[in-house]
């Protein structure tokens, strides 16, 4: 197919993108600390952080890009980055593994524990040990939630995401077989189901901060559920992304039947954010 | 071979930028592996000065020359720089020099990514660095950053919290990388099982590292809003646990102590049967013994834990996982003594640190299985005993065994011979001076002096004196170290390709010092 294949690995020359994005990041968590501890204009180094990463991953990317277009990645390059995304993705399963971890043990292990005992029994006497809970001590001072319910948003949300599975794989399909239209569509559709999973869930946030009761600080049943829910949320809209670049990029005429791994990636990455998805599903809005 | 090695820079290789533009651009291993090595460097001397204040503040007991808030940012800042800014960028500089040449390989596989990866770990350590400076001074709570304490510090512990999280980045980028050098990038003819051990220790080190450090991550963001958001995740009066924190801290803490020791197994076993001139004993059970470390170090987490009031059923558990990792812990060292055995041995300086490594390490083992015995563990919690036990794996192993790589490897690196008369000055005074600190805490904390604290009872007082005089002639020893580094770069002996004369691998194939461009076509290895 089309794409030049050099006998050699491709060596990229001397980059300032790395450094320029090493600067974004002191200035975001020099920022965000500032954010946090409410110093004056911490906002605005947080935000120039912010605002150089965003300018490094523009011309960073792009670069590779052009690189790919130019066919200087022959199969072995490739292959390295089908290794590369592979062990990303296995890091952000394990970064999820943390907070699901956390989850199982508070319900399954620790708070148990605060509803039995004599020492418990002296602190909190009145404390129900059940799930959803926002621990004994903020129950005590009067603190009262409504958990998130499965089957309104949380399931429509999960045929967004399942069907959005199918439309990228569609349009994987158009790409193999060369039908651009096909190709395009099936991103356009799944950048459309993204977006729209997006914005039902800073719905149903609205909602659980305005009239459920349930914020972050709603104990540990809240944060599981923020810290989950939030997390892959970020994780949508950081493939909604890709997933836009790609529709962009295929719309510019990129990618062949042969090379495009760059969509295949972002592919796998959505499939990944899928099934974190049902998980969630499972674990966090249907079994309480 | 050869050829193909020497023929550099025949394909209009890019322009490069020079002076400290060189270093912050660069795209090649060999210049990112220096920059590990210097950053590494110039954090043991940090680290290391704390150390000492720490030993000058406990040579008497009393307070004599520090408060105890400080002397508490002291050995939590040591602990963390130590294992991020030290141990952990040493062996990846490590890996950066040297994996591409043992595997015929042009460069690593992302060599822009390479660089980020290096440039993360000076913000992290500017954040760290620069917490003592603001209002409240450095984290204090302990390097392994517990709540409830750790939630309630000032604005450092939020910088800290931030520059752990950078760390992970580049560990994680950095581990993505050489993971996908080694899987792809190998020259035609070297399978898996012909690979140099230190590149499959490498390898699995890379493995924990993806699988650990985000697990950390995930523990300190909880930290993080449970500190600025009013999440309740280690707070039992909101449900939440604060021994869940140790849980998922150790989930990663006890695979880290592999990563930090496993590259040491990668170098020694490259050293040792060079001065043997003989080849590695068992490789196949080399390489089966460090997989099967690191697929154990994922479930003996809680042994770090048996003070916290855990189940006994859990506490069995976990004591009989860590006392199976002496298994092939045991395989190791056999192997290691068995190359050694019959062999035609010299004991230049990067085999005397080897040897040492192989004695002192294997002492901080057996420390390690006699704290592994949940029993005995709950007096020896918190003791000096186990200060003693993980400077025994952590300083006469890993950092023992960076020294012992650099004069294996420097000779390459530069170009010229190390000073050897210098060398063995510094492996002596080394050697002495670290038994003169750790192993007296031994003593110390069977006899119950517990750690972290500024200030002790007056029977401690001899050992406390003892170790305070062995830290001083330790640590002034490496200026040696610094100086035979300087004078190596500067000039000295040439050194052939083989530097070594039982050297084996790809890398002894190329000039030294090693051109800025090696095997842009592969050699091919039968």
């Amino acid at each position: 197919m089309g794409l030049a294949q050099t006998d050699k690995y491709y060596l990229p020359q001397p980059s300032l993108w790395p450094i320029i994005g090493s600067v974004a990041l002191l200035l975001m968590a020099v920022g965000g600390v500032m954010t946090m501890r409410e110093i004056d204009h911490g906002g605005w180094v947080l935000l120039a952080g912010t605002a150089i990463l965003l300018f490094m991953m523009f011309g960073w990317f792009g670069e590779v890009i052009r690189d790919s277009e130019a066919g200087r990645y022959n199969k072995q390059v490739d292959s390295s980055y089908r290794w590369s995304m592979s062990w990303f993705i296995f890091s952000e399963v394990m970064f999820f593994a943390a907070f699901f971890g956390a989850l199982f043990y508070t319900r399954v292990l620790s708070v148990p524990w605060l509803g039995e005992g004599d020492t418990m029994q002296q602190l909190w006497p009145a404390f129900q040990s059940t799930w959803p809970t926002a621990g004994p001590g903020l129950t005590a001072d009067g603190f009262r939630f409504t958990p998130m319910g499965a089957w309104g948003i949380p399931a429509i949300n999960t045929l967004l995401l399942l069907s959005s599975g199918v439309t990228v794989t569609w349009a994987h399909w158009g790409l193999k077989k060369n039908n651009r239209m096909q190709l395009i569509s099936g991103l356009a559709m799944t950048v459309a189901l993204g977006a729209t999973f997006l914005g039902l869930q800073v719905y149903e946030y609205h909602h659980a901060y305005t009239e459920l009761g349930l914020t972050l600080g709603a104990g540990v049943y809240g944060a599981t559920f923020f810290m989950l829910t939030g997390f892959h949320g970020f994780h949508v809209l950081v493939g909604t992304t890709m997933l836009l670049v790609m529709l962009l990029r295929s719309i510019a005429g990129h990618f062949t039947p042969g090379h495009h791994f760059a969509f295949e990636a972002v592919s796998w990455y959505w499939h990944f954010v899928d099934v974190v998805w049902v998980l969630l599903f499972i674990l966090v809005y249907w079994m309480i | 071979m050869s050829d193909a090695a020497h023929a550099h820079d025949d394909h209009g290789h890019h322009a490069r930028p020079s002076g400290v533009m060189r270093w912050l651009t660069t795209t090649n291993h060999k210049d990112i592996g220096s920059l590990y090595l210097w950053f590494s460097f110039i954090m043991l001397f940090a680290a290391g000065s704390m150390a000492l204040l720490i030993r000058a503040e406990l040579f008497q007991p009393g307070m004599q020359l520090v408060q105890p808030d400080f002397f508490n940012q002291l050995t939590t800042m040591h602990g963390l720089i130590m294992i991020f800014g030290v141990i952990m960028p040493a062996f990846t500089g490590f890996a950066n020099w040297q994996v591409p040449l043992m595997l015929g390989a042009p460069d690593m596989a992302f060599p822009r990514m390479n660089n980020w990866s290096f440039w993360l770990l000076p913000v992290a350590g500017i954040l760290l660095m620069s917490s003592f400076l603001l209002p409240g001074g450095a984290s204090a709570g302990g390097w392994t950053m517990y709540p409830p304490l750790f939630i309630q510090g000032g604005i450092s512990y939020d910088l800290t919290i931030l520059a752990v999280h950078i760390m992970g980045l580049s560990s994680i980028m950095g581990s993505i990388n050489i993971i996908t050098t080694i899987l792809n990038m190998r020259a035609p003819g070297i399978t898996l099982m012909k690979m140099p051990m230190f590149v499959w220790t490498w390898l699995i080190t890379a493995y924990l590292l993806i699988a650990t450090m985000p697990v950390l991550a995930g523990a300190v963001t909880m930290l993080l809003t449970d500190r600025n958001f009013g999440t309740h995740f280690f707070n039992a009066a909101g449900g939440g646990d604060p021994v869940m924190f140790q849980h998922i801290f150790w989930f990663f803490g006890h695979p880290e102590v592999y990563i930090l020791i496993l590259p040491a197994f990668g170098i020694v076993s490259q050293i040792i049967p060079t001065f043997s001139r003989k080849p590695l004993f068992g490789y196949a059970s080399m390489v089966y013994a460090t997989a099967s470390i690191a697929i154990l170090s994922f479930t003996v987490w809680a042994h770090h834990m048996f003070a916290v009031g855990m189940p006994v059923a859990a506490q069995l558990f976990f004591m009989l996982t860590t006392m199976l990792i002496a298994v092939p812990t045991g395989v190791k060292v056999f192997n290691w003594v068995a190359t050694m055995w019959k062999g035609s041995l010299t004991f230049e300086t990067p085999m005397l640190f080897s040897i040492a490594f192989v004695c002192l390490f294997t002492i901080g083992g057996f420390s390690g299985l006699v704290l592994a015995i949940a029993p005995v563990d709950i007096q020896l919690q918190d003791t000096y005993y186990v200060v003693a036990h993980f400077h025994y794996v952590l300083v006469s192993g890993a950092l023992f065994s960076i020294f012992a790589g650099i004069y294996f490897w420097l000779p390459k690196w530069t170009g010229h011979m190390y000073d050897e008369t210098l060398g063995k000055w510094h492996f002596w005074l080394s050697v002495i001076g670290m038994n003169t600190v750790f192993f007296p805490m031994h003593f110390l904390g069977l006899a119950g002096m517990p750690r972290r604290i500024p200030d002790y009872a007056l029977q401690f007082t001899d050992f406390n004196q003892i170790a305070t005089l062995g830290a001083f002639i330790f640590g002034f020893s490496q200026l040696i170290f610094l100086a035979v580094i300087l004078k190596s770069i500067k000039g000295g002996a040439r050194a052939p390709d083989r530097v070594w004369e039982g050297a084996e691998g790809l890398e002894w194939t190329v000039p030294s010092p090693a051109p800025y461009h090696t095997f842009e076509t592969a050699p091919v290895v039968k």
